[in-house]
């Protein structure tokens, strides 16, 4: 039977980028829809009524929605290349970081970003702490997923991408080689992941967009 | 090899009886450890240095934690008996994608009820029904979420109706005039033994929540 595969992305949203990540590393084939934020479509909408977010998978005409909840449907529905550990321990340990760079990691980095003077030191106080715990899980590890890419290097994609970027804008370095090495590594490795590096959205355009997000929060100097 | 599981949690925690819930449905014997979230113990902060919180499951000394990872993992190493999680990958995806709903909408919305006043209230009112109204449409005219038995999803929201007198006289209207379903459903898994044993008694909950509300200076 033909598989019917189709995604619902932007072209910068780190969460639909989980899901082309996922599906590179399958070797699926799939439709791309390309969505625009002010001007969603009805099929979007009609996919996923709750949210009204990207990404949405669409299988054999079945949405999933919610990035996370993709990549395990993915990793189940199609067995090559698996992304979660099999062992049930190290799969709770592995939707545990996932959940914890969502909730903690990411936003800390947020504030970091938007934030000045003391606000900002510590905010930067902050997110360390976070990334401190990301540099332990890394202990022993080339990715988070041991030898290859996994479900966990997937969540944490972002972090490989968008930091060096908001780092660039606001003019700070978060993660600093001599304190972060094995972060550090793995962003490298991570990136250079053929898989990984073919998909990563344009630079200048990211930089472009964030620099534009930051203008609300930057005092104006007169 | 024997087991060893330990539970650490707070009688009133809405994600501790989670844990609870599956634990029993598994029946899985266990050691329950009730935890002062006010003064944590070292083994909590042990534990669980990145949140400090509870419910956390300690296995043959390995800590889970996060109230839906846990019931996962208990599902996952118990699943010669009663599976909480459906079998069919897309149905799992939508157990998974729902309970992720109730954890972003229902509980805060449900916080505001009994934790603010006013405007706030009424717009955590509005919120709560909302989402409470979505997840009525899920069930749809099934017996449970997970169809003809009990699962995961239900496991994610039978402990929010703990909450459920505390809601409704603090916010002063009636969830079983907006969501008659919901109620239905939720008696039917009161009568569940594992629910109803797991679950703390409405009455003291609704002691606890006003002395949270005392606690907070909302009275």
């Amino acid at each position: 039977m033909g598989e019917e595969l189709k995604l619902f992305r932007t072209w910068s949203s780190r969460y639909a980028l989980r899901v082309v990540h996922a599906l590179k590393i399958k070797d699926l084939e799939y439709e791309t829809i390309f969505e625009d934020i002010k001007n969603k479509s009805t099929s979007l909408l009609e996919y996923n009524p709750i949210h009204k977010k990207v990404p949405v998978l669409v299988h054999n005409g079945k949405p999933i929605c919610e990035s996370l909840v993709i990549l395990e449907y993915i990793d189940e529905i199609w067995k090559q290349s698996p992304l979660l550990p099999q062992d049930p321990y190290e799969k709770a340990m592995a939707r545990f970081w996932a959940k914890f760079g969502d909730d903690k990691v990411m936003p800390s980095i947020w504030s970091v970003f938007i934030s000045q003077r003391k606000d900002q030191e510590e905010a930067i106080a902050q997110a360390a702490g976070n990334l401190k715990f990301l540099e332990e899980q890394l202990t022993g590890k080339k990715f988070f997923g041991g030898e290859t890419i996994g479900y966990l290097d997937i969540a944490f994609g972002w972090v490989a991408n968008l930091i060096s970027i908001l780092e660039e804008i606001a003019d700070l370095k978060l993660v600093d080689a001599e304190i972060f090495p094995l972060l550090s590594a793995w962003m490298n490795n991570f990136s250079d992941h053929p898989v990984i590096n073919e998909c990563w959205p344009p630079r200048d355009k990211m930089v472009e967009k964030f620099k534009a997000m930051r203008e609300p929060y930057v005092e104006k100097v007169a | 090899m024997v087991d060893e599981v330990i539970l650490l949690d707070f009688y009133f925690s809405t994600f501790g009886m989670r844990a609870r819930v599956a634990l029993a449905e598994k029946a899985v014997e266990y050691e329950y450890k009730e935890e002062n979230i006010f003064d944590k113990s070292p083994l909590l902060l042990e534990m669980n240095p990145v949140h400090k919180k509870i419910p956390v499951l300690i296995h043959n000394g390995k800590p889970i934690c996060e109230s839906l990872i846990i019931v996962q993992y208990i599902d996952e190493v118990w699943k010669d008996r009663s599976p909480l999680l459906p079998s069919d990958p897309y149905k799992r995806a939508q157990a998974r994608f729902w309970a992720d709903f109730i954890d972003k909408k229902l509980y805060g919305a449900g916080r505001k009820i009994y934790l603010t006043k006013g405007e706030e209230q009424e717009a955590g009112k509005k919120e709560f029904l909302d989402a409470l109204k979505l997840l009525e449409g899920e069930l749809g005219g099934k017996s449970y979420f997970g169809g003809d038995n009990f699962g995961f999803l239900d496991v994610a929201l039978i402990t929010f109706y703990t909450r459920f007198d505390v809601y409704e006289t603090l916010g002063n209207f009636s969830i079983q005039e907006h969501c008659p379903k919901l109620i239905a459903w939720a008696k039917r898994c009161m009568e569940k033994e594992s629910v109803s044993k797991s679950l703390a008694d409405p009455k003291k909950v609704y002691d606890f929540v006003l002395d949270m509300r005392k606690k907070f200076g909302v009275e």
